[in-house]
């Protein structure tokens, strides 16, 4: 099991990678961190003509305060550094929460944002992440760049809104809200494995403690991360009571229809759209109500 | 379509240049060009742990990186962890002691990635060390002979490394 | 780096001699420092690399195979199909044959390369051979082949329904056996029993899964019209005869060495496989080494696999909960070539530890378009104790016993050894327990689980909503197999001790382990002796390490050979020490007069002059024999029967399905330990393998043969963070049928593990009344169980 042979090309800047897929495009893979892309190359499920192998480019492996304490995360940044950074954990504490979920430390020093995100797996932690905290994604290419929203950027399995020459460099993410709480909840055969299903919440409280926003994104459910927006909808205005949440998790439920495939029936993964998305919501009340306190 | 290129990198403390395939990925380098064979190939995606090295004193995945990839880069593997036979690392030594090896094959990256974490982390509780070893399949043992060859080696308050 | 702390002492010799002993392996320093000796370590200078053409059919004519566009790549050395190694392609021997009188095996012939048709996905129709491997995987893909795809069986139920298309098509039908073996009067137990319960349990295929993958590499000498073979198997010796066979040379121009370190066996390797035919061919072609290394993806396509069965059964009981029959009726999926090893031992097992006065033990094993079978670790028996332990449980639930009083009720009891269970064993002799106390096995898992205590507790979290079972399970479990293993023994120029042993180890430690009987027994220091294995250059006949079956072979061969190897080295120092060998002891790699320590000889000495050492002159001294070697075959006259008895106390998630164990107690009885370090690893090893059958890993297969799951990330098997802590115990229950005493142990933790999880899951959901009958229990069957019932 040994890589096809590819035109391997390894660009310092964010230009020369953009000119390199402009030339190559369909016929060319970007390379990140590996995870993903080199497994399909040993078994030759992927058999570029050219590898552009991005990891050279420093300018995208940076982490910064965004506008409004929101932050900027270059693609290139491991999953090893959303796992530890300070500042991401302080800034947006939900990407830290659904880390021990993503393979394992010696994927994570490897794996690169970017390159969850760009593979799009339907079951992967991130994108549902990044969907739920409205990241914008800035997509480059030789003809110029463009913004585009976490829920627009998954299009089906494995499928983005990336075009051939463009390349994903940065997620900018909103500031986070006061009084907010998340968590991230997954059931999978093994810890690290792709998930069988899996909830990333959030819930921001008023000042009276009603609830004032919520966020709900299932993943592993459907052909991309799915928000359940009936389940959010109900939430907000109303106490974050037991019964609210136990509705929310029926209505998050109810709205995604995911498929039979070897590891679980479709009707499993239903029901633990449900009940992790109850119990991911009472996580996020019980962090939202610590940090109001 | 440039099919070579000149890498030079640091393997166990020691500058070695080679000429590598461009598809070459990093164990096969080290295994069938500097002919270090402790670091093993078991599944090629990733999955099983057994290619494990340290990069720039991180472990990686062998098998998901090129060698090209590791021009100018720090790369520990087990051969670099004890000068011969009748100086086992203290780590080693536990698993001597603890039956943390059976076959063998999976053993030089366990080694690698408890060696790593251990620099981190010198005294981690048994829910971490079995947190490091799930990046790490083995047939053979159930595990609980590396755990307790760690633990032991946490309790003897040993230099970690 | 950090200072370096030496290697741990050599062992001191214990007390009571080494055997016993917990001495630490000798073979992991060279392991630990990535120094170790597999397959594909070993320097082969020149080697050219092997990539095999496997079908993506199951079921297919080969109808053309063009290799021109493949050839023409640079690099690439040879690329072979049937029609060119037509001189290798016989007809494969038949392998082994039934063991019960009356019944016979139906053999599917099969060929190095299929002839006319492949038979399972992932079988090889050609070879290429290139300056490297990923030359050789760009030239395969180069190679087209045409098929024509027939009809595929791809289950037992499937190859056995009327009609269905052959795979083997001289056969007339898909049946590989049909074997009947009869205790006592099942019908009329049945007819007159107070109650009889019948359930239908499904066991799924499962691979072995050793880290390291099958492989081989050969050197043909053209001089000497012979073959060297590095091969990562089981079974050198069979490798050889196989080799032989099909190359029409005699045994000893065909060398087999597994080398020193082989990363796991588990069962697959045991077999013989085309691949280490093509590469001796190719090495004989391209006057080169070749080498093939079989990577993940092939092994889960080609290497043996084992498990799937479908049983029905039926038990018969009195109201006080004594078994009074078993009918146990299963289909066993050979996959398109295997062995009947497994199901003949999976009936045999069925019975287990219990009384058990009338059976009625039935298969039907099919040949299937699916990989090859062989034994898994296990093989066979954790099925048959999954069945027997679940009508065990439900046995219990009937009568409002708890499953540990109701299996107490039906124990062998532990003076009635030797006991005869009525059936005949895999090796062809009667079924017969040879030593055992299965009550106080399970009496003593019972106290260190805590049993009352845990019940309690059950009681009092189930009253609060949450779920927890505990699940029993014992058994029995048929080890050591013959036929023999031999050990030569002899005392070499440096005075040392070696030791050559036919069986190869893959992890087990026989380096150490050997090394202790042989120092016990010969008298000499454990570091003074060597260990040699898995070479057919090195010892004439050998097995091989499969069926539990080493220890209790090599070992008495080697104690057998240790303690004549002692006699000669006395009587070859009585000469030099002009003393009488009576009055002799052998002492810090010497020999003296007993209680004159000053007054001996070094055993380079003796070995001088016992192996006809020049120093001593032309003609051997008066009487001395030439050679102090020793060698000794045993052959046991049957298997001997190790017991196990699990508890495992867990907690499911009814929301979720999810599984978390809370204990897990191992008891364990192989009869006298050689070293319990090993052993105890031995169990840990088959402790996970087993909770990997019953929570993790999963083999599927679509109606055309083709596999769902061939990788790590669709066949999941548990890491350290899925293990729980294993709290073990020994029992020891010496054997009768070896001088050591020895049973088996390297598959006795796999064995009751389904059984006992299954048993757990079942109590916790028992409110729900859930029934387990299928592994494994991921958490999404838990939960459709739940919701289904």
């Amino acid at each position: 099991m040994k890589p096809p042979r590819f035109s391997y090309h390894d660009p310092a800047t964010v230009e020369e990678a953009l000119g390199l897929l402009a030339a190559h495009g369909d016929a060319a893979r970007v390379l990140a961190g590996g995870q993903s892309l080199m497994p399909m190359l040993n078994f030759r499920l992927a058999r570029p003509g050219h590898v552009i192998d991005v990891n050279r480019v420093a300018a995208l492996a940076t982490v910064s305060p965004g506008p409004d304490s929101g932050l900027r995360i270059g693609a290139l940044v491991r999953q090893r550094t959303l796992e530890r950074s300070p500042l991401i954990r302080e800034r947006c504490p939900m990407i830290g929460q659904a880390m021990p979920f993503v393979g394992h430390p010696q994927i994570r020093t490897r794996g690169t944002l970017g390159g969850s995100l760009a593979h799009a797996d339907p079951a992967a932690e991130l994108p549902a992440v990044m969907v739920a905290l409205d990241a914008r994604l800035t997509l480059r290419s030789a003809r110029g760049r463009r913004t585009v929203a976490a829920e627009d950027f998954f299009v089906a399995a494995l499928t983005t809104a990336l075009a051939p020459d463009e390349l994903l460099t940065e997620v900018a993410l909103p500031p986070w809200p006061a009084r907010t709480g998340s968590s991230v909840h997954e059931v999978a055969i093994r810890l690290g494995d792709f998930a069988l299903g899996g909830v990333a919440a959030a819930l921001t409280l008023d000042a009276q403690g009603r609830v004032a926003g919520a966020r709900v994104v299932c993943f592993g459910v459907g052909p991309r991360p799915l928000r359940a927006a009936a389940a959010e909808r109900s939430l907000v205005g109303g106490a974050p009571s037991a019964a609210a949440l136990a509705e929310a998790g029926r209505l998050a439920g109810a709205a995604v229809d995911p498929s039979d495939d070897i590891h679980a029936s479709g009707a499993y993964r239903k029901r633990l759209a449900g009940v992790l998305t109850t119990r991911a919501l009472a996580a996020s009340l019980a962090s939202a109500a610590a940090h109001a306190a | 379509m440039t099919e070579t290129r000149a890498i030079s990198l640091i393997v166990n403390g020691r500058p070695r240049g080679a000429t590598v395939e461009m598809r070459t990925t990093l164990v096969d380098f080290l295994r069938e060009q500097l002919r270090l064979t402790g670091t093993h190939v078991g599944c090629e995606q990733g999955a099983c742990g057994a290619c494990t090295v340290l990069v720039d004193g991180e472990p990686v995945r062998g098998c998901l990186l090129l060698a090209v990839q590791a021009d100018g880069a720090r790369v520990e593997t087990v051969e670099g962890l004890a000068p011969d036979l009748e100086h086992l690392t203290p780590l080693q030594a536990e698993f001597v002691r603890h039956h943390g090896v059976q076959c063998g094959f999976c053993t030089g990256g366990i080694l690698m990635s408890l060696t790593a974490s251990l620099r981190d982390n010198p005294r981690p509780t048994e829910a971490e060390i079995r947190d490091t070893l799930a990046g790490h399949l083995c047939r053979c043992t159930g595990y609980q002979g590396m755990v307790d060859a760690v633990l032991a080696l946490v309790a003897a308050g040993e230099p970690a490394r | 780096m950090t200072a370096p702390a030496s290697r741990p002492a050599a062992a001191r010799r214990p007390a009571g001699g080494y055997i016993g002993a917990p001495i630490p392996r000798r073979e992991d320093a060279r392991l630990l420092t990535g120094r170790g000796t597999f397959v594909d370590d070993l320097e082969m200078p020149g080697v050219a690399h092997a990539a095999m053409v496997r079908s993506p059919h199951a079921h297919a004519r080969v109808r053309r195979i063009d290799t021109e566009a493949a050839r023409a790549l640079p690099g690439v050395l040879a690329i072979v199909t049937a029609e060119d190694i037509a001189d290798i392609q016989k007809p494969w021997p038949a392998r082994m044959p039934s063991p019960v009188p009356g019944t016979s095996v139906r053999h599917g012939v099969r060929h190095t390369l299929p002839v006319a048709k492949v038979r399972h996905a992932g079988e090889v129709v050609a070879v290429v051979v290139a300056e490297s491997r990923a030359l050789a995987e760009d030239a395969r893909d180069l190679v087209e082949v045409e098929y024509e795809v027939l009809p595929v069986v791809a289950t037992a139920a499937a190859a056995l329904a009327p009609g269905a298309s052959l795979v083997y098509e001289e056969l007339g039908d898909n049946i590989a056996a049909h074997i009947i073996q009869r205790v006592g009067h099942p019908e009329r137990a049945f007819a007159s029993a107070d109650h009889t319960l019948r359930e239908t349990f499904r066991v799924m295929r499962g691979g072995s899964h050793s880290m390291e993958g099958r492989a081989v590499v050969a050197r043909y000498d053209e001089a000497l019209d012979s073959f060297t073979v590095w091969d990562a198997t089981q079974a050198p010796h069979a490798i050889r005869a196989m080799l032989a066979y099909l190359f029409d040379l005699p045994e000893h121009r065909v060398r087999v060495i597994a080398p020193p370190d082989v990363g796991g066996g588990l069962g697959p390797k045991t077999s013989f496989y085309p691949e280490e035919a093509l590469v001796c061919w190719l090495a004989r072609r391209l006057r080169r080494p070749v080498k093939w290394i079989e990577d993940r993806l092939e092994h889960f396509m080609s290497a043996a696999q084992e498990r799937e069965q479908v049983h029905t059964v039926e038990i018969a009981f009195t109201r006080d909960g004594a078994l009074l029959a078993l009918r146990d009726v299963f289909t066993h999926d050979v996959g398109m070539y295997g062995a009947l090893i497994a199901p003949v031992i999976t009936a045999c097992t069925v019975p287990g530890p219990y009384r058990v006065p009338n059976i009625h033990s039935e298969f039907r094993a099919a040949y299937t378009n699916l990989p090859p079978t062989a034994a898994v670790r296990g093989a066979g028996r954790p099925q048959g104790v999954l069945v027997m332990e679940r009508m065990m449980d439900r046995m219990a639930e009937t009568l409002g016993l708890d499953p540990a009083e109701a299996r107490f009720r039906n124990l062998i009891p532990a003076d009635a050894f030797p006991y005869p269970v009525g059936m005949v064993f895999r090796d062809g002799a009667p079924l017969t327990y040879d030593s055992g106390d299965y009550p106080e096995l399970l009496r003593r898992a019972l106290e260190i689980a805590d049993y009352p205590r845990a019940r309690r507790e059950q009681a009092e979290l189930r009253a609060q909503g949450r779920h927890r079972g505990i699940g029993v399970a014992i058994c029995v479990e048929g080890v050591g197999l013959g036929p023999f293993e031999g050990a030569i023994l002899r005392l070499d120029s440096r005075g040392r001790v070696v030791v050559t042993s036919g069986a190869p180890p893959q992890g087990q430690g026989y380096q150490t382990a050997f090394a202790q009987i042989a120092a016990d027994m010969v008298g000499v220091r454990f570091e003074d002796v060597d260990v040699v294995t898995g070479d057919t250059g090195a010892i004439p006949y050998g097995i091989g390490s499969f069926a539990s079956r080493v220890t209790a072979n090599a070992g008495p061969a080697i104690a057998l050979a240790g303690g004549e190897l002692r006699q000669k080295i006395l009587a070859v120092a009585a000469h030099l020490l002009e003393a009488a060998a009576a009055d002799l002891e052998i002492a810090d790699g010497a020999v003296h007069v007993r209680g004159l320590p000053d007054r001996g000889v070094p055993l380079a000495q003796v070995a001088r002059l016992g192996n006809g050492g020049v120093a001593f002159g032309m003609i051997m001294p008066g009487g001395l024999q030439v050679g102090l070697e020793a060698s000794a075959y045993f052959a046991p006259s049957q298997a001997g029967y190790s017991a196990s008895a699990h508890v495992c106390i867990l907690d499911v998630d009814p929301d979720t399905g999810e599984v978390a164990i809370v204990r897990y107690v191992v008891g364990h009885d192989c009869g006298n330990v050689i070293n319990p370090l090993i052993v105890e690893g031995q169990i840990l090893g088959g402790v996970a393998h087993g909770l990997s059958n019953a929570l993790y890993e999963e083999a599927f297969y679509d109606s055309e043969g083709q596999n769902l799951a061939s990788s790590f990330l669709d066949y999941p098997l548990p890491s350290a963070r899925e293990m729980p802590r294993i709290e073990m115990f020994h029992l020891t229950t010496p054997s009768p049928i070896n001088p050591l005493g020895v049973k088996g142990a390297g598959e006795a933790g796999t064995l009751p593990v389904p059984a006992a999880v299954a048993g757990a899951v079942e109590d916790a959901l028992r409110p729900f009344g859930v029934r387990v009958n299928r592994m494994p229990l991921n958490p999404a069957r838990i939960s459709d169980l739940m919701h289904r019932a």
